[in-house]
């Protein structure tokens, strides 16, 4: 995860004005999901339908010019994945083969191959989606998916205040480090402790201040919906043709 | 453009779990339109008074009245309406993801929607000067901009009544005078609870001291700053070489 | 623990799937009843906390660091349902927006890191809670000791699901061996700072935590101080009791994983294993030796999950009533 300096939430949405920018949040949530769902019931020994998958996503990639850089520090998430990966063919029974001296599992093998391509490319996906759709649309999108109200408006609640507590934890830190303290072992790590639980204490109580701004400006337990406008058939359409290719990629290579 | 009056009679509060008042008979009237300065030290209960305001605390005894209506439970939905409160953290007021929503909030929640409540949003952020800032997320705000937004946030409801709780803290002198003009040039009642006296002398005409627990002074603002006894008193100092007889 | 997308097999996401959202419906029904219209902003804000925490690095030993899950951390001081539910909102929203964790995998992510945490970090609160003093440090006590358990149950859950949906061919007493061992070492951890957050808490506002809500204002007050040094001492004892026992359990099948006789190829479909008749996946019993040993590990700790996780959610909802009542 990002380090706890500067704004996390917000770095998150790259500005461009590719085509993939351009999309309405509500059918790029859809299309995303419906693809890594077909991406992820694929049988691994597809190796072909998995080559056209990449094609596919990162054609997105290239197309929304979040970067290379960019999309490979996100990527780097399913690191500790990609570990257990590895590890697999040396736990693995079964037909084995020799790599220079040293016997693995094929099946093994093949476990390692799936968990790596499904991983790093449902990850691909996500990263276009979020990269490329500014938080508060995405959860306009999700509004006007039916996600439940109140859920999208806990969640929208979490991203305004994540960059807030964030900066106050910061806060606290560097009072702490300009006092000399240096943790490098467990049992130094109370200061630490101590300020995260100060941290609740503050976020609680902003929480309820929060509450009465809310009852202040006639908040009577419903969130307004502010923003109503919804993507065309045509937007529907041309949008799922994505997810579409990868189905009919499942099918046909299957 | 509407304001209303002030009244507040014998007002008395007790925080649960306490042993004394919080607000201890605390009486005051506002004329409609009128700015009104609320001094006072740390604790005096000035935050505690004007939440009662629009019954963010219910009353336990005495009587508030905005014009022709009575601050009471059945009232609440109206008296919200009416009263608008700017909150001392501006990060507490602007709890949506962009501006836009946050200055829609209020009167989305009174029912205006559609092209509507588009339009009543580009006219509030131009009122405060920060039109051009609909789609920002609230966070990337400057200290002065975010003011003049969570302002914007209640004036988009039309209230008659103001509560500012410290509209200068933590603004840089540029944005501390941008709020001060933008605030004279608004025509609802005014409460502005604050311990930057220069700012009371720059807005109003007439100041409140409260302290423990009710109105200990209520004079023009020029003759209270000007008794430095009586400030002394109440642990209210003006900047150095301030001299408020000479403004 | 964020696993990605493809980890376990689509039958198991799918049913967790759809177990996860019934249980996030139920809690947002059960935290807006014990919040009223006060569930949005402090769900949201105590989420932020949650992320924000999960963010804060400790120092562990010469220079590694760890970090806070929250689960059980959350369920004492906001109570299961508000707890489950705002660590929930915080798996959803690192899969949705940093690509941590499958959007695929968000069923079993769910379960595994919010909602048996929540809940079995619960239970066991509750359990420990018996034997502790009515003071705060007991709750303080209880807290840290089930967190650490909370930690072990979301290892074990996520074992279970290995054996209806394994993706690889490692037998379930492998994974179920080592997931828990080392579970039992970030367990240690997460007791030692969900202990230090609740003492802060504690502290200064002790109201505010739902898990000493039970204590009067005098013993409240009692306030007994154990050392750092003690504390950290007793959680490794812990940990290595338990270790040792979990460590039977996996080594009494050393040669479980080389004498493998795996019956069915690799050509064989993966759509074999997604829609398969056989409930247990293929993988996690193949490839071990003694498979009634695996399946009698797996169902003890399904047992022991599901009884905790089931008495947290009981009780969880017997409290609600109470605070109701009140």
């Amino acid at each position: 995860m990002s380090g706890a300096h500067g704004s996390t939430v917000l770095r998150i949405f790259i500005p461009g004005d590719s085509q993939i920018h351009r999309l309405s949040p509500e059918t790029k949530l859809v299309a995303v999901v419906a693809a890594v769902i077909v991406m992820a019931v694929t049988p691994r020994q597809e190796v072909v339908a998995f080559a056209l998958y990449a094609v596919g996503a990162w054609s997105v990639i290239a197309l929304s010019g979040i970067g290379v850089r960019t999309y490979l520090k996100r990527l780097a998430v399913i690191i500790p994945f990609i570990l257990f990966a590895v590890i697999v063919p040396f736990l693995s029974g079964g037909e084995s083969v020799q790599v220079v001296g040293v016997s693995l599992s094929v099946d093994g093998l093949w476990a390692t191959w799936n968990i790596l391509v499904k991983a790093g490319l449902g990850a691909t996906m996500s990263i276009a989606l979020s990269a490329t759709t500014p938080v508060a649309e995405l959860l306009h999108g999700m509004t006007r998916l039916r996600v439940p109200r109140l859920l999208v408006a806990i969640i929208a609640f979490m991203l305004r205040y994540i960059d807030v507590l964030v900066e106050q934890l910061g806060r606290m830190r560097r009072s702490m480090v300009a006092r000399g303290h240096d943790p490098r072992w467990l049992w130094q790590i109370k200061p630490i402790a101590s300020s995260a639980g100060a941290l609740f204490v503050r976020s609680y109580e902003r929480g309820e201040r929060v509450h009465q701004a809310m009852l202040a400006r006639g908040y009577s337990g419903v969130m307004p919906v502010v923003n109503d406008r919804h993507a065309s058939t045509r937007e529907w359409l041309s949008v799922m043709a994505y997810p579409f290719m990868f189905a009919v990629v499942l099918v046909v290579v299957v | 453009m509407p304001a209303s009056s002030v009244v507040v009679r014998d007002l008395r509060f007790r925080y649960p779990g306490e042993h004394h008042d919080a607000l201890h008979g605390l009486s005051i009237e506002v004329a409609e339109g009128e700015r009104v300065a609320v001094l006072g030290p740390n604790g005096s209960g000035k935050t505690t008074f004007v939440m009662h305001l629009n019954g963010l605390l219910a009353m336990q005894s005495g009587e508030i009245r905005i014009g022709d209506l009575p601050v009471v439970e059945d009232n609440l939905r109206e008296v919200r309406r009416v009263v608008g409160a700017v909150f001392q953290d501006a990060d507490d007021q602007l709890f949506m993801s962009t501006v836009r929503e946050d200055v829609a909030f209020g009167p989305a929640n009174l029912g205006i929607s559609g092209s509507e409540l588009d339009e009543l949003v580009e006219r509030t952020l131009k009122r405060v000067g920060a039109d051009g800032y609909a789609d920002r997320n609230p966070h990337h705000l400057s200290g002065g901009e975010k003011r003049r937004v969570a302002i914007a946030t209640v004036l988009s409801m039309d209230p008659h009544v103001l509560i500012l709780d410290e509209p200068t803290s933590g603004l840089d002198p540029a944005g501390r005078r941008e709020l001060i003009d933008l605030l004279s040039g608004l025509a609802q009642t005014q409460l502005i609870v604050t311990h930057d006296l220069p700012l009371a002398l720059q807005l109003c005409a007439r100041s409140v001291i409260v302290s423990g627990g009710k109105v200990v002074a209520d004079a023009p603002t020029v003759e209270l700053l000007s008794d430095v006894e009586l400030l002394a008193q109440h642990r209210l100092e003006l900047p150095m070489g301030f001299d408020p007889s000479r403004l | 623990m964020h696993a990605p997308d493809g980890f376990l097999q689509p039958s198991v996401a799918l049913v967790t799937a759809i177990l996860s959202i019934g249980v996030l419906a139920l809690g947002l029904r059960h935290a807006g009843r014990e919040l009223g219209d006060r569930q949005v902003p402090l769900a949201g804000v105590a989420a932020a906390f949650i992320f924000a925490a999960q963010m804060v690095n400790f120092p562990v030993a010469a220079g590694t660091t760890g970090h806070l899950l929250g689960g059980a951390l959350a369920a004492v001081l906001l109570g299961p349902w508000v707890g489950m539910l705002v660590v929930s909102v915080v798996v959803i929203v690192q899969a949705l927006l940093f690509a941590d964790g499958g959007l695929t995998a968000l069923g079993y992510n769910t379960l595994n890191m919010a909602i048996v945490t929540a809940f079995g970090g619960w239970a066991a609160f509750l359990l420990v809670r018996k034997i502790m003093p009515r003071t705060s440090g007991g709750v303080i006590g209880a807290g840290a000791l089930a967190a650490g358990v909370s930690v072990v149950l979301s290892a074990a859950a996520f074992s279970i699901e290995w054996l209806f949906g394994a993706s690889a061919p490692v037998a379930f007493d492998t994974v179920f061996g080592a997931m828990v061992g080392v579970h039992v070492l970030i367990g240690v951890g997460e007791a030692v700072l969900t202990g230090l957050v609740l003492s802060a808490v504690m502290a200064s506002r002790p109201d505010l935590v739902i898990g000493a809500s039970y204590l009067t204002s005098e013993e409240l007050a009692v306030r007994s101080r154990v050392g750092m040094r003690p504390f950290l001492i007793g959680s490794v004892f812990a940990a290595v009791v338990v270790g040792v026992v979990i460590s039977q359990f996996a080594a009494s099948s050393p040669d479980g994983l080389e004498r493998v006789a795996i019956d069915n190829g690799f050509a064989e479909s993966a759509t074999d294993h997604a829609f398969g008749s056989s409930l247990f996946s293929d993988y996690a019993t193949a490839g071990v030796s003694n498979e009634s040993l695996s399946l009698a590990v797996a169902g003890v700790a399904g047992i022991a999950v599901t009884l905790l996780v089931g008495g947290g959610v009981l009780s969880a909802s017997r409290s609600v009533r109470r605070r109701q009542m009140v």
